[in-house]
């Protein structure tokens, strides 16, 4: 009885030894995470701005963020501001 | 839909580094990241010239191509960004980029090699936009604010233009149309070149 004891114990250490052994997963369980939409926004709720937000675009609306985009991009432009 | 692109114009640039200056302040870029930087050509010679080089977001990004671990993504607005949490700091991408773009943070134990960093074209990263973890890791997220990249916006000759590609090409046309001179933008064709991601080479033979 005593001596199955033993070796019950000793396969269970030596179950738990060779576990210490075994090689973790390396997948990427997660993924690459994408972006939210740059029209969404700076705010902590969904589709805000903050006070760092440039004026004259509604925070949330595609349209009016890629025309804001586009409006500053022309502002680039000096040929279009002084003549 | 915008597509984001960069035009430095060689002829107007005057090595102020205040595009390098304004990248390093608005995302605090650690010392010995530059995520911008300002290169010139035939230092010390006639004619010589200076271009600001920074990542390109390539159309068909080498970097995303050569990526073991697969954290590169492109934005709808062809921005070309990467999952921090996902990089292994490997390098590959840094001998694929033609512009060496990705920089390597080495404040690390015996200064061992960090995750990439690399220019966001101020679009931030796979985080909330605006939140604390995506300024940490990938800097401001100026485009979620209306704005456009710091260092285009902060150029004070107007060499370094950025946003639309449609946009800053027609600029920097109407310039040259103007000056008659300096119709060459460097980086241009190696970033935006006519061959576009899994498109076979076209008029070729094996």
């Amino acid at each position: 009885m005593k001596r199955a004891v033993v070796m019950l114990v000793a396969l269970a250490s030596g179950a738990m030894l060779l576990a210490a052994c075994s090689e973790k997963p390396q997948t990427n369980a997660e993924g690459v995470k994408h972006d939210a939409v740059p029209w969404s926004g700076t705010g902590t709720q969904a589709n805000t701005g903050t006070a760092f937000t440039a004026p004259g675009w509604k925070v949330g609306d595609k349209t009016a963020w890629e025309q804001q985009i586009k409006t500053r991009s022309n502002g680039q432009n000096e040929y279009t501001r002084e003549n | 839909m915008a597509r984001m692109k960069f035009v430095c114009d060689s002829e107007r640039c005057i090595e102020c580094n205040g595009c390098v200056t304004a990248c390093k302040n608005e995302n605090e870029v650690p010392w010995g990241v530059n995520r911008r930087r300002v290169v010139t050509l035939n230092d010390g010679l006639p004619g010589e010239k200076s271009i600001s080089v920074a990542c390109m977001h390539c159309s068909d990004a080498p970097c995303m191509a050569v990526c073991p671990v697969q954290c590169f993504y492109r934005t709808d607005e062809g921005v070309v960004l990467h999952d921090k949490d996902v990089c292994i700091g490997c390098g590959y991408c840094s001998y694929a980029c033609p512009f060496g773009a990705p920089q390597f943070p080495s404040q690390g134990t015996f200064g061992a090699r960090g995750k990439m960093d690399k220019c966001t074209f101020c679009a931030g990263g796979p985080e909330a936009n605006g939140s604390e973890a995506e300024f940490e890791k990938y800097g401001r997220n100026r485009l979620a604010e209306g704005k456009l990249p710091a260092c285009a916006e902060m150029c004070s000759t107007k060499a370094l233009l950025a946003g639309d590609g449609d946009v800053v090409a027609d600029i920097f046309r109407t310039r040259v149309v103007h000056r008659g001179t300096g119709a060459e933008v460097w980086g241009w064709g190696t970033a935006y070149g006519s061959q576009q991601a899994g498109t076979p080479p076209t008029g070729g033979t094996k």
